[in-house]
């Protein structure tokens, strides 16, 4: 037996033969992936390719039809694994009538951590100079770091972050990636999606998805080399062009 | 489920209810102001005495069925809800820390209204006032659990508004109060017999005229409060962690 907890013995996410419907529409047919510990892996696709679905079945608060998905060693959903993984939802999931520090008093108490990792992540978010003010005054791009504050809250082993960058500016955006990847040095896996390919570059292994089903899984340079493309999006168009994204 | 969790839902939802001081000033006095209205209206008659007591579960009993329902469906619709059941909370902590936020709304909701039907509208009261003031109590909360079980149905807005012609119109028009219960067609008065807010309107009715002993209005009271302990317990079977 592996052990659970020990780094790198396994992966940090681990997913085989992945089905979901939503509604009559088949989302994910059948999707085998993994994404390995202490990296930033991006979730890259155009929206509507199933990106939050496959996010929402690791968190375990979706209904999926068949096959497995395996977290930090443990089936996904397990009430062990509640602490120890953060989710950032697309829409900024925190209240908009009680102030950020307000928010994180109360994810802070239903996560059971210590006072002082609010101060922490508010420091890490940058969010200092509105710790005091409601959210629902905040402008979007401050309201999304909110809820990331709120998913960093009790060090989580995997964070899985659903386009935790819409709508921010440049600068705050290269602010986030540099967070990131010193969350990632420091031990954390991460899980991240955009439908920006721009932001592909940005992340030490890519899986890229359309229609449900994972088109590549391999680093940047490696898919450029694949392709024979200079950046991400001719490299993901020319994979659709070879059929591989109409299989279904 | 821990009480550090359920008190620390509590404690959130009522410091959103505080940052809106318009939801707090309508929650408190509509049905204050509404059983004041039904007062004018048979001011020159003898009406209100025998329906001011229904009045009194009636009115705080929608008004707590509505802001929570609709409070918890927010919850739903803004993902906050989802982020905290993959979260390590507890379904019952986030049902009971709800109705105990609006269990302490309704209490002071109830107060007042017992207070402005007793003082300014002149309702006799021929029981104990604190009786009266515990049943409307009892009363408003059941509004709120049943509201929370509507919720947890309901998937939109739209279908929680759906919920209040079929939770809360039957139980106003069996509870009694166009028609004493005693005179219902046999079939609708055994359905009535059922239904929670009969009970409410009983025990609020016994205690102003002093009709019934303290003994009776205890056991209703005990139907209310199995009722909200249901309603606790169901909603929080029926909130899924998984949602399709």
């Amino acid at each position: 037996m592996e052990q659970q907890t020990g780094i790198g013995a396994v992966q940090a996410v681990e997913v085989r033969g992945l089905r979901v419907r939503r509604g009559p529409q088949s989302v994910l047919h059948g999707l085998d992936l993994t994404v390995p510990r202490g990296i930033v892996v991006g979730l890259i696709g155009p929206s509507g390719s199933g990106k939050t679905t496959l996010m929402r079945a690791i968190v375990g608060v979706q209904v999926v039809q068949s096959g497995t998905v395996t977290v930090l060693g443990e089936p996904a959903g397990t009430d062990s694994l509640r602490r120890r993984v953060g989710y950032v939802t697309q829409d900024a999931s925190v209240y908009t009538d009680l102030s950020v520090r307000q928010n994180l008093d109360y994810f802070r108490a239903v996560l059971g951590v210590t006072r002082a990792d609010v101060d922490r992540v508010i420091e890490e978010t940058d969010l200092g100079a509105n710790a005091r003010q409601l959210v629902g005054s905040l402008s979007g791009g401050q309201r999304s770091r909110v809820s990331l504050a709120v998913a960093l809250l009790g060090r989580p082993e995997l964070l899985v972050l659903d386009e935790p960058t819409v709508g921010l500016d440049p600068v705050l955006r290269r602010d986030l990636w540099a967070l990131f990847h010193r969350l990632a040095a420091a031990g954390t896996s991460i899980l991240v999606s955009s439908h920006v390919m721009d932001e592909a570059a940005r992340c030490d292994r890519l899986l890229l998805m359309r229609a449900g089903e994972i088109l590549a899984d391999d680093t940047p340079a490696g898919l450029l080399q694949v392709t024979g493309t200079t950046d991400i999006e001719t490299a993901f168009l020319g994979l659709i062009g070879t059929g591989q994204g109409d299989a279904r | 489920m821990k009480p550090s969790r359920t008190l620390a839902t509590t404690g959130r939802v009522l410091s959103q209810v505080r940052h809106d001081p318009r939801t707090v000033a309508l929650l408190l006095l509509v049905p204050s102001l509404l059983i004041g209205l039904v007062a004018w209206i048979f001011s020159d008659t003898t009406v209100f005495d025998s329906v001011g007591p229904a009045m009194i579960a009636l009115f705080p009993f929608i008004v707590m069925f509505l802001v929570t329902s609709i409070t918890t469906l927010r919850e739903r619709r803004t993902g906050t809800l989802e982020r905290l059941l993959s979260m390590p909370l507890g379904r019952g902590d986030l049902i009971l820390g709800y109705t105990l936020a609006f269990g302490l709304l309704a209490v002071l909701q109830s107060s007042i209204a017992v207070l402005f039907a007793v003082t300014v509208c002149g309702l006799e009261v021929e029981g104990s006032v604190w009786l009266l003031v515990t049943v409307a109590v009892a009363d408003a909360v059941l509004g709120t659990t049943l509201g929370l079980l509507a919720s947890a149905f309901a998937r939109t807005e739209f279908q929680v508004v759906q919920f209040m012609p079929v939770i809360v119109f039957p139980q106003i028009l069996l509870g009694g109060i166009f028609l004493p219960r005693d005179q219902l067609p046999e079939v609708l008065r055994v359905i009535s017999d059922w239904l929670p807010l009969s009970h409410a309107v009983d025990a609020l009715n016994a205690v102003a005229t002093g009709s019934e002993d303290a003994a009776y209005v205890l056991g209703e009271l005990s139907i209310i409060l199995a009722w909200i302990v249901g309603a606790v317990i169901l909603g929080s079977i029926t909130l899924r962690r998984r949602t399709p």
